[in-house]
C-alpha cells in the first residue's frame, strides 16, 4: 500500500511508524511545509491511559518518550491567596520539540520517507498518485481545506483568549493559577514538560482582554503584562515567547473524516480531523491514537481500503465526540469561572476539577480521598468524619432539610409513599390553586393538602394557565379534554398551547385579582396542612410563567412588553403570597431560565429575572427550561439543567434546586459539592 | 429484552409470497413481533398493507411499523390505517411513526419537508386525541425536539439503529424527555438492526443502495450489517443490557431461509 501523508507534527509521523511496522510493504511518504525542527508550542501533556496505548503499539518510541517524560501525579490551584493540592491524577508532559525528534528519528529508521519544506497545492493530484492520502497537518489542514463540503467541516471559535508561553520555573504539578484584576479575571495553566521548563498558559474572556488593552499591545508588551500580573508565582522566573500571540481557540468538527471515491481515498487524523479545547489537554493525545486506530484499520481490512477507513471512522468518532463534549464543557467552566470565586477554596477547587464532567465525588474520592474529605467535611463545620455532601443537613429559614435529595410526586396522595425514601424533601405538585388552575381532571387541588409526619413537605402551588384542561397523562400530555368535560382557560394572551388546544381568555383586571387572590388563599391553606414550604409555579409555561415569556405574552397594557412589566404580575403574587405565608418556612419558585426557543427567554434573561425574584426575597429557586411553547428545543442528557443551575446559584446568588434526570447518589454529591446547586431532585430509587 | 423480525417489503426482490410465508414462519418461530419500513420512493411494499396481510395469517406476533412516515399520510387516513391495523389484527399493532430522512419520498407525496416535524405532532395529537386505546405508539428521531415530541404523545421510543452503546445513550436521552414531560412510569424501548446470514455481500450492497440517499453515510450503515452469528449474539447482548425492550432485527435479503438462520443463532 502507498500511502501519503500531509504533515509531520505527532499524529502524521506516528501513523507513517505504526504503518512500516505493521507491514514493511507499505511505502510510506510524509510532506512537510516546515523545516525538522521548527515547531511551535512547548509541551504536550498525556494521561496514563495513553501511555498504555503508546506502549501496546510502539515499543520502541514508547521507551524514549517516557524515558524523558516530566511525570507528576498533583494539580496545584492558587486561588485567593490560598494554594490546594490535590492528588492522584497520574499526568506525564514531553517537550514538543523532544517528540518530534524521536518521531523523526524512528521513521527514518523505518525507512518512512520524510520530505520538509514542501507545500503541498494540489490535494486532488496528490490524492490521484497514491493509494491512501492522510491529512495529518493540524488544524489548518490543506487537506481538508480541498475538500471542505465532503467533510462537513466547521471551524468555530471556543472560549477564552489565550497565549501559549514557556518558563523556566519548573513546576512539580499541573498548576492553575487565578488572579484577579481590575479588568477582570485572568487564569493560568502551567505544567512542567522536561528539567528546565514548564509550559504556562494565560487565558481570559475576550471582554477582560480588551479592558486590559491587550488587543493593542505588542508581543512584548503583553509578555511584559503577563510577567507582571504573575510575578508572584513566577518568582523571579521569566515568560519565554515562541510566536507567543494571542489566539481564539477554533474549534473543528467534521461530519465525515474520509472519502473515497474514484479520485482517490482521503483521510483525516488528529487536530485536522477534529480538536479539543486545550484546557483538557487531550489534542496530541487524540491525534496519536488516531494513527493507532488507523494503523489497526488496515491490517483488519488487507483487502479494502474503504472498509479500513469506515472502521477507525467508527470506532473513533464516538470517543472524540466524548472528549470533545467534555473539552466544550471545561472551555465554557472557565469563560464563566468569575462567578464562581465567591465559593469557599476547596469548594471552588472540587468545582474545577469535576468541569468537564469526566471527574466525579465518586471517582475524585479514590484518587484523592483527602481533597474529598476536606470537601466533605466543609459542609459539617470542619468535623472529620462527615458524609458526602448529599447528606449535609440545609436550612432555609427555620425549616432543617436533613440531606439535598429531593422527591417530587404529581400527586397528593403519593406523598406518604415518598416520605419513606429517607430524602431531605419531598415535593408535591404542581398542585392547583383553584379547580381551574387544574393540569387534568386528575390533578390535586391546594384543598386535599394533609399534614404529614415523618418527613419535610414542600408543595409547588400553581395554575395551569392555556396548558390546562388535558386529558390524564397515562396516554400522553396537553392532549386537550372533550370540550363537554373542559373548564375554561386562562393566559396573558389569546394563544393557544398547541395547534389542537383550547384558546385561552387574555386574562382581564379581575381574573389577575381573583388568581392573585387564589394564589394568597392556597398558600394559607398550604400553611395550615403543615407545608414546610411552597414554591410558586413560575415555569413548564403554566399561567404566570406565561407573563415572563415574549413568546406568550403579548400584552400592551402594564403587564407586557419590558422585562420589567412581564416580571410584574408574577412579582405582585409573590407579595401576596409572601405576606400570607408564615415567617419562618421557607418561600421560592420554579422559574423557566430558558424558554429554548427562538425569540424567547435566553439564559441570559433567565439570569437577571432570577436576580429580580431573589432581591424580592424568594429562599429557593427550582430550576425548569424549556416547555414555554411546546417546540421549544432541549437538549436531554443526564444533568441537563445543571450548567443553569450553576449560572443561577452563582450569579444571581441565591439557592438553588435542580433536577434534570438525576439518578445517582454520585451525581447529587458531584453538585452539591461543587455549589452547582444546593438540592437536586433525585428520581429512580422512589 | 424481546427479540422481534423484519419482515421483507424494503428488500430487493421481495414478493407477497414470501412476505406471507415469511410472516407464518415468524409467527410459528422465537420471535415476539414482525415489523415493517416505510420508503415511498423505493422498490417496496407499503407497510400497513403488508402488515393487513400478516394479521390474516398470524395469530400470536405482535405487528410493527419501525418506523411508518407519518407525515407522508394525512392525519385522518393515517389514524384510520393504523386503526384498520389494529382491528385485523385483534390489537396486536404497535404504531411506530417518524418523520423519516428522505426529502424525495415528501416531494412524491406533495407534503411539505420543512413543516416534517411539526406535521407529525400534529397527527399524533390527532391520533391521541381519538382515544387510541390497546393500540401502542412508539415515535422515533435523536433530536431534543424530536424526544420531546416523542414524549408528549407516544408509549415509548422507537430508535433508528446504531451500535449498543447508540441505543444507550439515546434511551437515557428517552427517559429524561419521559421525565420532563411529566410522564408516569418509562418509555416502551425498542431497537432495530440489520442482519444478513446466507448471502452477506447481497445484504450489505442493499443496505449501500437503500441508503444512498445518504451519500458517504450509507458505507457506514452498511458497515453495521450484523452478517456472522457472534456479531449477532453480541449485539443483542449489548442491547439487553442498554434496557431495550424489544428488539427488531431487519432483513437485508430476501431469502426465506433467513428466518430460521436467525432462529438458530438466537436459540
Amino acid at each position: 500500500m502507498k500511502v501519503t501523508i500531509v504533515g509531520a507534527g505527532p499524529a502524521g509521523l506516528y501513523l507513517g511508524i505504526l504503518l512500516r511496522t505493521a507491514d514493511p510493504a507499505n511505502e510510506i511518504t510524509i510532506l512537510e511545509r516546515n523545516a525538522p525542527d521548527a515547531t511551535f508550542g512547548w509541551g504536550v501533556v498525556f494521561s496514563e491511559e495513553t501511555l498504555g496505548a503508546l506502549r501496546d503499539a510502539d515499543y520502541p518510541t514508547y521507551l524514549e518518550i517516557t524515558d524523558t517524560f516530566a511525570r507528576w501525579d498533583a494539580i496545584d490551584i492558587h486561588y485567593q491567596g490560598e494554594s490546594l493540592r490535590s492528588r492522584g491524577h497520574g499526568f506525564s508532559a514531553i517537550a514538543r520539540r523532544r517528540l518530534l525528534a524521536i518521531l523523526q528519528r524512528r521513521c527514518a529508521e523505518l525507512d518512512v520517507v520524510l520530505r520538509f519544506g514542501v507545500e503541498v497545492d494540489d490535494v486532488a493530484a496528490l490524492a490521484a498518485e497514491t493509494d491512501v492520502l492522510v491529512g495529518a497537518d493540524g488544524v489548518n489542514s490543506v487537506v481538508r481545506r480541498a475538500d471542505e463540503s465532503t467533510f462537513g467541516a466547521s471551524v468555530t471559535p471556543q472560549g477564552c483568549k489565550y497565549v501559549w508561553f514557556g518558563t523556566d520555573l519548573v513546576l512539580d504539578a499541573f498548576t492553575f493559577i487565578f488572579r484577579e484584576t481590575e479588568h477582570g479575571l485572568f487564569q493560568v495553566h502551567a505544567y512542567p514538560f522536561d528539567e528546565n521548563t514548564s509550559t504556562f498558559i494565560v487565558e481570559c474572556p475576550e471582554h477582560v482582554w480588551r479592558r486590559a488593552g491587550l488587543d493593542t499591545m505588542t508581543e512584548q508588551e503583553s509578555i511584559a503584562f503577563c510577567q507582571d500580573l504573575f510575578a508572584d508565582e513566577l518568582g523571579g522566573h521569566t515568560l519565554m515567547s515562541n510566536k507567543s500571540v494571542w489566539l481564539d481557540f477554533p474549534l473543528v468538527r467534521n461530519r465525515l473524516w474520509h472519502s473515497a471515491n474514484q479520485a482517490g481515498n482521503t483521510v483525516l487524523i488528529g487536530d485536522a480531523a477534529h480538536t479539543a479545547h486545550f484546557t483538557i489537554g487531550s489534542g496530541t493525545k487524540l491525534a496519536m491514537e488516531d494513527s493507532i486506530v488507523l494503523a489497526q484499520a488496515f491490517v483488519r481490512h488487507p483487502a479494502s481500503i474503504e472498509s479500513a477507513l469506515v472502521d477507525y471512522e467508527l470506532e473513533r468518532s464516538p470517543t472524540v465526540e466524548r472528549f470533545q463534549q467534555a473539552a466544550g464543557q471545561s472551555a465554557e467552566y472557565f469563560r464563566r469561572v468569575g462567578r464562581h470565586t465567591h465559593l469557599e477554596p476547596v469548594r471552588f477547587a472540587f468545582n474545577l476539577l469535576t468541569r468537564s464532567g469526566r471527574i466525579t465525588h465518586a471517582s475524585l474520592s479514590v484518587r484523592d480521598p483527602k481533597t474529598v474529605a476536606t470537601l466533605d467535611s466543609s459542609f459539617a463545620g470542619g468535623r472529620a468524619v462527615t458524609p458526602p455532601p448529599m447528606f449535609a443537613p440545609l436550612e432555609l429559614r427555620d425549616v432543617r432539610l436533613t440531606n439535598r435529595a429531593v422527591h417530587q410526586v404529581s400527586t397528593v396522595d403519593k406523598i406518604a409513599g415518598a416520605a419513606d425514601t429517607g430524602v431531605g424533601l419531598v415535593l408535591v405538585g404542581p398542585v392547583a390553586v383553584s379547580a381551574e388552575g387544574r393540569i387534568t381532571p386528575e390533578s390535586s387541588t391546594v384543598d386535599s393538602l394533609r399534614p404529614t409526619t415523618g418527613a419535610t413537605v414542600g408543595v409547588l402551588l400553581s395554575h395551569a394557565g392555556r396548558r390546562g384542561a388535558t386529558r390524564p397523562p397515562t396516554q400522553g400530555v396537553d392532549l386537550p379534554l372533550p370540550a363537554d368535560q373542559a373548564w375554561p382557560l386562562l393566559a396573558p394572551s389569546t394563544l393557544p398551547y398547541t395547534p389542537g388546544s383550547a384558546v385561552p381568555k387574555a386574562m382581564d383586571a379581575d381574573d389577575m385579582a381573583s388568581v392573585r387572590t387564589a394564589f394568597a388563599d392556597a398558600a394559607r391553606k398550604a400553611a395550615a396542612a403543615g407545608l414546610d414550604l411552597a414554591l410558586l409555579d413560575l415555569a413548564q409555561g403554566h399561567l404566570l410563567a406565561s407573563f415572563l415569556s415574549p413568546l406568550t405574552n403579548k400584552r400592551d397594557d402594564e403587564y407586557g412588553g419590558s422585562p420589567e412589566a412581564r416580571l410584574r404580575y408574577p412579582l405582585e403574587v409573590l407579595a401576596a403570597v409572601r405576606e400570607v405565608w408564615p415567617e419562618d418556612r421557607p418561600l421560592g419558585i420554579r422559574l423557566t431560565v430558558a424558554d429554548w426557543a427562538r425569540g424567547g427567554l435566553t439564559e441570559d434573561d433567565g439570569v437577571s429575572m432570577a436576580e429580580r425574584f431573589a432581591e424580592a426575597g424568594v429562599d429557593l429557586i427550582q430550576i425548569s427550561a424549556g416547555h414555554t411553547v411546546p417546540n421549544s428545543q432541549p437538549e436531554y442528557r443526564r444533568g441537563y439543567l445543571t450548567a443553569l443551575a450553576d449560572r443561577v446559584r452563582n450569579e444571581a446568588r441565591v439557592t438553588t434546586l435542580v433536577g434534570g434526570y438525576l439518578t445517582t447518589a454520585d451525581e447529587v454529591n458531584t453538585i452539591i459539592g461543587a455549589g452547582r446547586a444546593d438540592l437536586c431532585v433525585l428520581e429512580g430509587p422512589c | 429484552m424481546r427479540i422481534g423480525i423484519g419482515l421483507p417489503n424494503t428488500t430487493p426482490g421481495a414478493d407477497g409470497t414470501l412476505l406471507l410465508e415469511w410472516a407464518r414462519r415468524a409467527d410459528a418461530g422465537p420471535f415476539s413481533s414482525v415489523a415493517v419500513l416505510d420508503r415511498l420512493v423505493y422498490d417496496s411494499i407499503e407497510p400497513f398493507a403488508a402488515l393487513s396481510a400478516a394479521a390474516a395469517i398470524t395469530s400470536r406476533v405482535r405487528l410493527a411499523t419501525m418506523i411508518a412516515i407519518g407525515p407522508l399520510r394525512g392525519a385522518a387516513m393515517l389514524a384510520k390505517q393504523a386503526e384498520a391495523v389494529n382491528t385485523l389484527s385483534g390489537n396486536r399493532f404497535t404504531l411506530g411513526l417518524a418523520v423519516g430522512a428522505r426529502r424525495d419520498d415528501y416531494t412524491a407525496a406533495g407534503v411539505d419537508h420543512r413543516t416534517r416535524g411539526a406535521t407529525l405532532s400534529e397527527q399524533l395529537a390527532y391520533l391521541r386525541g381519538r382515544g387510541t386505546d390497546g393500540m401502542q405508539v412508539l415515535v422515533g428521531g435523536s433530536s431534543g425536539p424530536a424526544l420531546q415530541r416523542m414524549a408528549r404523545y407516544a408509549d415509548g421510543y422507537a430508535h433508528g439503529g446504531g451500535p449498543p452503546r447508540a441505543f444507550a445513550s439515546a434511551a437515557t436521552k428517552a427517559r429524561a424527555a419521559w421525565s420532563d414531560l411529566g410522564r408516569p412510569g418509562e418509555p416502551a424501548l425498542w431497537g432495530q438492526g440489520y442482519f444478513a446470514l446466507g448471502d452477506t455481500e447481497r445484504g450489505t450492497d442493499y443496505l449501500r443502495d437503500y441508503y444512498s440517499f445518504t451519500g458517504p453515510f450509507a458505507t457506514q450503515i452498511a458497515a453495521g450489517n450484523l452478517t456472522t452469528a457472534r456479531a449477532i449474539k453480541d449485539f443483542v447482548r449489548g442491547y439487553a443490557d442498554a434496557g431495550c425492550e424489544e428488539l427488531i432485527l431487519l432483513p437485508t435479503v430476501s431469502d426465506i431461509h433467513e428466518v430460521e438462520r436467525l432462529a438458530e443463532v438466537l436459540d
